[in-house]
């Protein structure tokens, strides 16, 4: 396989495998204010407590994977987005000093801060990471250097917004799911609630902005181009919407295990299909397509990438033997305990 | 000085940066002590080695959250306010960036998980098997982390691509990168940094519970196990920082001019300052005490063959030399501080009145800042000597900036940084002093605590903490009410 659309591939399962796991503890992140007693916002707390850093892990190595497979497209869009950028950095440094400070001391105002704190920094951090996607699929303003030209306004199109609020409607989904399967009694039951809510929020963005990236001609084109020369990723679009489909269906059922891994397997599609929209493109440039930054001309060298892809299939099956092992260490509800935050 | 992009980016790394830098260290000097005191109770059976343990990995999980948190700026500004360093080193930084994240950072967060919270859910071998991950993940980012920046410093491995701004360096051998002449020589030292910050980051709790009479027996294991790491790392220093020298007097000579503030080369033997005010437009050292020929002896082994200054160099290539000379000299001297103390101690622990000497125990409760400053110290002569170069002989760090970012963005995102990190700064300390002061629990029903200390010990920690329920959760009154004051 060609090195450059193997590295293509693996930013793509990093990145589908950090929305799935860092997808849910943002949802808990945005859900968390909907629960005003303190014992339940700390189940809340400690149902991601041993898991949101791991999690967080995999965004790491993305951004890593990405600086040393395509440097130039790291550094076009870091710096051509760089507000958005440091916006992005102060939510996650706000998220998680928040996780970890805020039950240390037995003060209403100091939680109450935390709690606000994390709240707000999980909705803008997914808010944040939808308008990427939004912008990556809309295009940007690439010139013929490679380099951004435009400011910071043209980052905030109405497609990248849009994508923003479904992203955020996405997460809480998966989030409220997830915090169905942790926890139990007269909390859970509540949870059951947000969890129809969470779908029907998602269910209309959904179908809005799949409308809306057929219909707009800036994102139709590139967004199906590649359908035509392959036409078996359309399993992946069934599959998807047999996905979305399954997530009532299992709630209703009152398969919360089911309806999870439906969950999982939208964003993974959702992620696929983000993914076909931009190949072979890394950033497509709005100005000339030809100005694109490719998986080809923003590589680094075959070297390099054939050295890395070493180093990733001797370190993956551990990263992924223990990631599984820490989650079964973890598995069913929720107990606070000395030792949680 | 003018506030450009360059400046402005400048102080905003330095600044994240050392901030950072406030946590790696301990926990990787805790991360050993973690492995130790576990070790310990798995072969002893003794829970106030479990005790202890308990109580350190609550202090080593509040560091590594704010660690992880402050060290994923860097990689953000990488790109963000160094898009053009970026692209130069990316080909070269990028095998050891995958390094880094796959063995390092998934090892470390994954088993911190069940190090924190799976005391009760995994079996004793397994806890302490995912301690030993922790700690090795924190040694392995360090080490990818320094060769990366060793590479930086002395380039190798590599041929540079494309011309002009638009060139980059592309790897030819990953194993003369990884092994850049300078990579394992500053590894070493950071270690070394670290364990001394750590080994005294322990004793400065210690002591304190010791003057204060709580927690005795901890405290004395505590102290016991750290000191001997603090001497023999403190020792360990002198002799690596020695050789890490010589190799800087070959690899940088124009670093190593300016850390001694050499500014004319002459002829004969080359003499070390103790101290002095370096003058670069003068080019002379005011006010200095210097030893004669020291420093070609230092360098070269004799007393004869002079030592290259920075009259070799030309201006332009010059780096800051008060600051890389200050910086040096603060922290050898610190270096020599944490010889001496650790020295002492040690000599009364082997005449059994340490822990008599309460004066000597305030001096080791307020000494904790000195091993972070050292460890900043160290990194500001490493970084700020390599000036003006970003990669040292290839790319100029003024040329290294993003070409689309202004002036006015990086102030803003200075100024944010600036506030949050305060804010940051002063919760990680009040959380800390609440957690060190609340002290470590006693665990339930402890069957192999048996001498009479031991059980005065847990006595007055049951008095200290208001007899509070064991099951409670933790966070209860942080200050405990009766006890421990005054």
């Amino acid at each position: 396989m060609d090195l450059h659309v193997l590295w293509f591939v693996l930013l793509g399962v990093l990145l589908a495998g950090y929305a799935i796991l860092d997808g849910f503890d943002l949802g808990v992140g945005i859900l968390h204010l909907s629960v005003r007693k303190d014992e339940e916002r700390r189940i809340l707390l400690n149902s991601i407590g041993p898991l949101w850093d791991g999690n967080g892990v995999w965004l790491v190595t993305f951004g890593g994977a990405l600086f040393a497979a395509f440097p130039d497209a790291y550094a076009t869009v870091f710096s051509g987005f760089y507000t958005a950028f440091m916006m992005l950095l102060f939510a996650l440094i706000s998220r998680a000093v928040s996780i970890e400070f805020r039950s240390k001391l037995d003060t209403p105002a100091w939680r109450m801060f935390w709690d606000v704190s994390f709240c707000v920094a999980s909705a803008v951090a997914t808010f944040l990471f939808g308008v990427a996607v939004g912008n990556a699929i809309h295009g940007v303003p690439i010139g013929a250097d490679g380099e951004f030209r435009g400011r910071f306004v043209d980052l905030l199109p109405p497609y990248a917004l849009l994508v923003g609020c479904f992203t955020v409607a996405l997460f809480a989904m998966h989030g409220s799911i997830y915090l169905y399967l942790k926890t139990e009694g007269e909390l859970q039951r509540k949870i059951h609630g947000w969890m129809w809510r969470a779908f029907g929020f998602f269910l209309v963005l959904y179908l809005f902005t799949t409308i809306i990236t057929l219909v707009d001609p800036a994102t139709a084109g590139l967004a199906t181009r590649n359908f035509r020369v392959h036409p078996w990723m359309w399993l992946v679009v069934v599959l998807n919407v047999l996905a979305v489909a399954n997530i009532p269906r299992a709630i209703y059922l009152g398969r919360p295990g089911y309806a999870f891994a439906s969950s999982c397997a939208t964003i993974a599609a959702l992620t696929f299909l983000f993914a076909v929209a931009l190949f072979p493109d890394l950033i497509h440039s709005s100005l000339n397509p030809d100005w694109s930054l490719t998986i080809y001309n923003a590589a680094s060298s075959e070297k390099t990438l054939a050295i890395m892809a070493t180093i990733a299939a001797f370190g993956m099956p551990f990263v992924l033997t223990y990631t599984s092992v820490v989650y079964w260490v973890f598995r069913g509800k929720v107990r606070l305990g000395k030792l949680s935050y | 000085m003018q506030f450009d992009v360059v400046t402005l980016s400048r102080i905003q790394f330095a600044l994240t940066i050392m901030f950072h830098y406030l946590f790696p260290p301990l926990t990787i000097g805790l991360g050993g002590l973690l492995v130790s005191l576990e070790w310990q109770y798995l072969r002893t059976g003794d829970r106030q080695f479990e005790e202890a343990a308990k109580f350190w990995t609550k202090i080593f999980a509040i560091n590594f959250a704010v660690g992880v948190a402050t060290g994923i700026v860097m990689e953000f500004e990488f790109g963000t306010n160094w898009a053009t360093y970026s692209r130069y080193v990316g080909d070269v930084f990028g095998s050891a960036l995958a390094a880094e994240g796959i063995f390092a950072f998934f090892l470390e967060s994954g088993f911190l998980a069940v190090l924190v919270f799976g005391w009760d859910k995994v079996s004793k071998q397994m806890h302490f098997f995912s301690t030993c991950m922790v700690a090795l993940g924190a040694l392995f980012s360090s080490v990818w982390i320094v060769v990366a920046n060793s590479w930086q410093q002395t380039p190798a491995g590599f041929h540079i691509v494309r011309e002009g701004l638009n060139a980059r360096a592309e790897i030819t051998d990953f194993w003369a990168m990884v092994f850049n002449p300078s990579s394992v020589h500053r590894l070493l030292h950071v270690w070394i940094g670290a364990y001394i910050l750590g080994a005294f980051f322990v004793m400065s709790v210690s002591a304190y519970y010791l003057l204060r009479e709580r927690h005795a027996e901890f405290a004395k294991k505590s102290f016991h196990s750290a000191l001997t790491l603090a001497t023999v790392m403190s020792l360990a220093a002198l002799v690596q920082g020695d050789l890490q020298a010589k190799n800087v007097a070959v690899t940088q000579p124009a670093k190593l001019a300016a850390m001694e503030a050499r500014f004319e080369t002459g002829k004969g033997p080359s003499p070390l300052y103790v101290f002095g005010l370096p003058g670069e437009n003068a080019r002379r050292v005011e006010h200095g005490l210097a030893i004669p020929g020291l420093l070609s002896f230092l360098a070269h082994g004799n007393f004869r063959e002079p030592v290259d200054g920075l009259d070799k160099v030309p201006r332009t290539d010059w780096p800051p030399v008060a600051v890389t000379f200050h910086s040096f000299h603060s922290m050898v001297w610190l270096g020599g501080f944490f010889i001496a103390i650790t020295l002492f101690a040690t000599y009364l622990r082997w005449r059994g009145t340490l822990f008599e000497k309460r004066w000597l125990l305030w001096v080791f409760v307020f000494a904790v800042p000195l091993p972070y400053i050292a460890n900043q110290l160290g990194w500001v002569t490493a970084e700020v000597g390599r000036q003006p170069w970003i990669v040292y002989g290839m790319l100029r760090t003024s040329d290294a900036v993003s070409k689309t970012v202004v002036a006015n963005q990086v102030l803003g995102s200075l100024i944010i940084f600036l506030l949050i990190y305060v804010m940051l700064f002063a919760v990680w300390v009040y959380v800390l002093d609440s957690k060190i002061k609340h002290g470590p629990e006693t665990v339930e029903a402890a069957p192999a605590v048996t001498s009479p200390s031991a059980l005065l010990g847990v006595a007055s920690l049951r008095a200290g903490t208001g007899g509070a329920s064991l099951t409670a959760a933790e966070e209860g009154p942080p200050h405990p009410p009766t006890k421990g004051k005054g």
